[in-house]
């Protein structure tokens, strides 16, 4: 599954590591929720960088004390219809304002992309090598935006309030 | 009418350039059924009994003239002639080609229409008063806010995989024509003590398989923190509402599991952590807004015109006047609703022909516009009560001016099984058969307000939960069977009907509404007393009687 991340094809430095398998003492990693909050403070001490998988039925605030020792927080759409991972990750970025890799995991098909761009995500596992080919141009899609969120780009009733004030100015 | 500016339209161009790729993608086979399924839900579009069917929002059910023909260009381009308005402000077309749907949905994004979030779980058209701007007594024009929750639900990026879909409405008067309480959000715009301006919201209603009348989740929440306040509404149901059961997956069921209180108190929590945010309204976007509202340069005309008062001594056009024009806001000017409900037809179909002429009998009369309400009529919301009769005459050629609005065939009912692929039974023939048999125009004005519902599945989309009379089609033996209910309404004083005892054949079902009528005749204290007072007062159980006195039970 390719790993799209700064908007391209990447080659994933971080290992799935199953809950029943030993931790390595170095090297990334990304683990279950469960196993992280077993002994999170363990794994903040560990050598190389720790990321969670965290599962889109579990309140996130209870990650929020671990956010800032976390390199990954992997969010999960176990079909593209449950779009629950986009209020974890809007928490996340915009509440909580964790600024490591947010990663989207799961069913990730291109037509996902834009909301999950503005919902905060910066990572994607992409199912179809297809659609993580077609990611520049898909995110591209779009240029009107009518939602403030915490991606930044500015909203249509925005920019139409600077136009009218740039228009006022200059009359 | 809303004017779209060039954002509004780069948007919806954006829309149509991207589900153009996504139907390639499904033509060429890169993308599953499955896959493209909710990607073509997004965009309105269904896969149905004979074809695809085409749902294009209506928002707040405005239309300008050239909006309306273009509507008839598509119904004839692509479609077989005609289309058919639905109970919430949307008209559908029937027999698109997928291959053709792109051109279709292009054609229509030229004159600002689209089709965005028609079907699917995610939010779905905002809905308003028919008579929004126009109707006497109004608070203020809801379109205004309707606009801003268009603009704010429009490919929202955390809330277009919700649980289940979604839907708003807003009234602005103390008549609801919207049908608030049988939405999830029900918006009623009010002025506060202080003379702000703000809505009761309420929460949780809906119709289907468990119908629900929404509940206050909050009696005043100011204009300014609207959108935060709908966001948080969202992002709890985003979070909590179930998704292991479709039939359990709409907020009411979250509401009524939660109990009122407890779900209020986990939007209030998350609501006070965003009331500040980027949401915040302010004035100046508030009247940014309501600027692109044009409304017509009215005259000073006369209430009782010599047109109006010698049309008067013909009986034909006092019938249509007398349940087809309403007050108005500006003196001399009428509402005038058009019946798309003639006897023998099926309910909310219009032909391209009547669209191109209602465009441009708008465009004469009604300053270029045109609504759309949920009644499946249409209206004409500026119109001179000088050029009633001449309209009039223009809308009988049209085949527009059935004279029953409100009457017991202006008949609410859902495609049924004669189109859609969840349908057990059949819907427009009933509905057809009751328009023949109240054909009677007399008889009609002798029975009064009364509203039937006829839905072909449990889904309801032909609202018969809050019919004055409901009919529900279901399947009993692999033969069509229909459920009766009396005593619902969607109005302020919304609530879910009776049952009124075993289901019916297909061929019973005329006769048992006109054994229910003529009970309502003889029980009805006065003759004004409406039927839903006459079932509120006296209950199910005479009718029941009356019914099942003379059929066997089965």
């Amino acid at each position: 599954m390719p790993l799209v991340k700064n908007g391209k094809i990447t080659a994933d430095a971080f290992v799935c590591v199953a809950d029943d398998a030993p931790i390595p003492a170095d090297g990334a990693i990304l683990i279950s929720a469960a196993r992280f909050l077993d002994d999170p403070e363990a794994l903040s001490r560990r050598g190389g960088p720790t990321g969670v998988i965290w599962p889109n039925n579990r309140d996130v605030d209870d990650l929020v004390p671990y956010l800032d020792r976390l390199a990954v927080v992997a969010l999960v759409f176990p079909t593209f219809r449950d779009g629950r991972a986009y209020s974890q990750a809007r928490l996340l970025r915009e509440r909580y304002a964790y600024r490591g890799e947010m990663r989207a995991t799961g069913q990730v098909l291109r037509d996902q992309f834009v909301f999950m761009l503005r919902a905060g995500f910066d990572a994607f596992e992409v199912k179809k090598a297809s659609d993580a080919e077609a990611f520049a141009s898909t995110s591209k899609r779009y240029s009107v935006f009518y939602q403030p969120t915490g991606d930044g780009r500015i909203t249509a009733l925005h920019r139409r309030m600077q136009l009218r004030h740039s228009e006022s100015a200059s009359q | 009418m809303y004017a779209y500016d060039e954002l509004d339209r780069t948007l919806i161009n954006e829309r149509v350039s991207e589900f153009r790729d996504q139907v390639k993608r499904r033509l060429s086979g890169e993308l599953t059924e499955d896959e493209f399924k909710m990607l073509r839900l997004q965009n309105g579009v269904y896969l149905q009994l004979h074809a695809y069917m085409l749902r294009v929002a209506i928002p707040y059910g405005t239309l300008s003239s050239k909006q309306l023909r273009r509507l008839a260009h598509v119904a004839r381009r692509y479609d077989r002639g005609y289309g058919h308005f639905t109970t919430r402000q949307n008209i559908q077309f029937n027999w698109i080609k997928l291959a053709e749907l792109p051109d279709a949905l292009a054609d229509l994004a030229e004159v600002g229409i689209h089709a965005m979030q028609t079907s699917g779980n995610n939010t779905r058209n905002v809905t308003s008063d028919q008579w929004a701007g126009v109707a006497p007594g109004e608070i203020e024009d809801p379109r205004i806010w309707s606009e801003l929750l268009r603009q704010y639900t429009t490919l929202h990026p955390e809330f277009s995989f919700l649980p289940r879909k979604f839907k708003f409405a807003i009234t602005a008067s103390a008549h609801d024509r919207a049908a608030i309480k049988i939405h999830d959000i029900g918006l009623r715009l009010h002025r506060n003590a202080d003379g702000e301006t703000g809505f009761e919201v309420l929460v949780g209603g809906g119709l289907g398989r468990t119908p629900f009348i929404g509940k206050t989740i909050k009696p005043f929440v100011h204009g300014h923190d609207l959108l935060s306040y709908v966001e948080a509404i969202l992002r709890v149901y985003n979070q909590y509402g179930r998704r292991d059961n479709i039939y359990k997956a709409r907020i009411k069921i979250l509401v009524h599991e939660l109990g009122i209180e407890k779900f209020a108190k986990e939007v209030e929590e998350e609501w006070l952590q965003m009331r500040g945010s980027a949401l915040a309204i302010d004035d100046s976007v508030i009247e940014d807004i309501r600027s692109r509202f044009a409304y017509p340069a009215y005259e000073k005309l006369p209430h009782m015109p010599d047109e109006l008062k010698k049309a008067a001594h013909d009986p034909h056009f006092e019938a249509w006047r007398k349940n087809s024009v309403a007050l108005h806001k500006v003196s001399g000017y009428a509402i005038v609703t058009l019946s798309l409900k003639p006897v023998g037809g099926p309910p909310g179909d219009a032909t391209a022909n009547q669209m191109d002429g209602l465009a441009d009998l708008a465009d004469k009369y009604s300053f270029g516009e045109i609504r759309v309400g949920h009644e499946q009529n249409l209206a004409l919301p500026h119109v001179a009560r000088r050029d009633l009769p001449a309209l009039w005459r223009s809308l009988d050629k049209l085949g527009l001016a059935t004279p029953n609005v409100n009457l017991v065939s202006d008949i609410i009912a859902c495609p049924g099984l004669d189109y859609c692929s969840l349908a057990n039974a059949r819907s427009i023939p009933i509905a057809q058969e009751l328009t023949r048999r109240f054909a009677n125009h007399d008889t009609a004005n002798l029975i009064g307000r009364l509203h039937i519902n006829i839905s072909g599945c449990i889904n309801a989309c032909g609202h018969h939960h809050v019919g004055h009379i409901g009919i529900l089609g279901v399947e009993k033996n692999g033969e069509e069977f229909y459920q009766i209910t009396i005593g619902g309404r969607a109005d302020e004083n919304a609530a879910v009907g009776t049952l009124i005892g075993p289901a019916v054949p297909y061929g019973e079902v005329a006769d048992v509404v006109e054994d229910i009528v003529e009970a309502y005749l003889a029980l009805r204290a006065r003759p004004d007393e409406l039927f839903v007072d006459t079932v509120k007062r006296l209950g199910v159980e005479p009718f029941r009687e009356r019914v099942y006195a003379t059929r066997q039970e089965r």
